[in-house]
């Protein structure tokens, strides 16, 4: 149990059952314990705090008027959350019209970071894996995910060939999973 | 797990919203029939997750709480919310659909043998009367003090799973809801089979319990006019099977 679990004794399941009754309260705390993960990502495709504000509100009004969209058998929470944080950031970025609905994220993440020490844990094997990576490698993964940025437009920006930008950001993927395998 | 490997690369793109164009048609019709290339799709998205956990930065600033407070109190919201899974609304919905089901069949079946504003009349009345008994059903399992109670011998001490199917021949329509089942494994999931009076076993809904345990079907597509002999349950590929591959693990408790 995360540590804000243990301050207030409900878990991510209660809240948000919780909230699909209409507390407010419940909501409130939900946007107490997650609010710096999606405020975080938002920032860092951003680099705005005006605009990873409205990033935020955006999100935790969706979830405050669409309880349902998010579903436990599909991830817990805290991914789920950074992913449609980053989701909706680079939308904002490219300024385009949301590529997806929230309600599609499906993600599969082991373990399931419902913890904080897990999520802390991990962040920084990720971090320290992200720093080993061979500079191009890194940028790739960084310029699709963080920048929105599809293959063809970071070969164009990067003059690396388009196979060789597929191949980088596959292998930092798989680099990410080991290193979390590895915890 | 086998990923067939020339979408190897295009799925790492794929999951982080970076493949484009003829790749990314040809790869999309490539996971409509393969669950391998699904399932590596999806633990692609938890790396990617993982990268965008891995963030870090400054607390929201204070006035981002008061604005969230505030839009919070601007749009307060006293029924449960319809669109999550919600047993009771659930068996609300349930039960209105029925009662739906109900009200338009007999609306159907007298509007064809009557012609006379006297039968017509009756036929309003009995809508009028059915269509309050199901918004009196809905108006207790909506309301904001409604508790679940569930009734059980005093010898039983822990929950089973259990499931509760009504099924009309004549309206070709089925409402199952189900609680307390167990999760299933990834990639597979329970699937309901009517057992007909003669023949082989009818597909009847595919379903995964949520967190709760707590699942339903609601009228999947059946064939016309079939006789029951019983309903049952077996886990199957998440997709579904068109005949049964593993032994029953539950069944209506008549057959």
């Amino acid at each position: 149990m995360s540590t804000a679990s243990k301050q207030s004794g409900r878990d991510d399941g209660a809240l948000i059952a919780a909230i699909r009754a209409g507390s407010q309260n419940a909501m409130a705390e939900l946007y107490d314990r997650y609010s710096s993960i999606v405020y975080a990502v938002a920032m860092r495709v951003l680099g705005d705090t005006a605009a990873a504000e409205d990033v935020l509100q955006d999100i935790f009004m969706h979830l405050w008027r669409n309880p349902g969209t998010f579903d436990a058998s599909r991830g817990s929470l805290p991914p789920w959350l950074a992913v449609v944080a980053r989701n909706r950031a680079v939308d904002a970025l490219r300024k385009r019209r949301p590529q997806s609905d929230i309600e599609d994220v499906t993600l599969s993440v082991e373990p399931d970071m419902a913890a904080e020490a897990d999520r802390s844990r991990v962040a920084e094997k990720i971090r320290s894996a992200l720093k080993d990576m061979p500079v191009g490698q890194r940028s790739a993964l960084e310029m699709a995910y963080f920048e929105g940025y599809s293959h063809a437009e970071i070969a164009k920006k990067t003059g690396e060939p388009l196979g060789t930008i597929k191949t980088r950001i596959r292998a930092a993927l798989m680099l990410l999973r080991k290193a979390v395998e590895a915890t | 797990m086998t990923v067939h490997e020339q979408f190897g690369d295009d799925l790492a793109l794929y999951a982080l919203g970076a493949l484009s164009g003829e790749e990314k048609i040809s790869l999309e019709k490539h996971l409509q029939d393969c669950p391998s290339c699904r399932r590596e799709l999806e633990q692609l998205r938890g790396d990617a997750a993982l990268l965008a956990l891995s963030t870090s930065g400054p607390r929201p600033p204070a006035r981002a709480k008061s604005r969230f407070m505030d839009a919070l109190a601007r749009e307060p919201r006293t029924e449960p919310s319809r669109s999550g899974f919600n047993w009771w609304a659930i068996m609300g919905w349930a039960t209105a659909a029925v009662m739906l089901v109900f009200v338009v069949g007999v609306a159907r079946h007298n509007r064809r043998l009557s012609s006379t504003v006297a039968e017509l009349s009756g036929i309003v009345e009995r809508e009028r009367l059915a269509g309050d008994q199901a918004r009196r059903i809905g108006d207790v399992l909506h309301a904001a003090d409604a508790m679940p109670y569930e009734i059980l011998p005093v010898s039983v001490k822990t929950k089973l799973p259990a499931g509760k199917l009504i099924y009309s021949r004549e309206r070709s329509g089925l409402v199952f809801v189900a609680s307390n089942l167990q999760p299933v494994p990834a990639q597979k999931a329970y699937e309901l089979w009517l057992i007909p009076n003669k023949g082989a076993p009818i597909p009847a809904g595919v379903f995964r319990p949520d967190s709760r345990g707590m699942a339903m079907v609601m009228n999947p597509a059946l064939p016309a006019g079939v006789e029951a002999k019983a309903f049952a349950i077996t886990i199957e590929p998440e997709q579904g099977s068109s005949a049964p591959t593993s032994e029953i693990i539950m069944k209506d408790a008549g057959s």
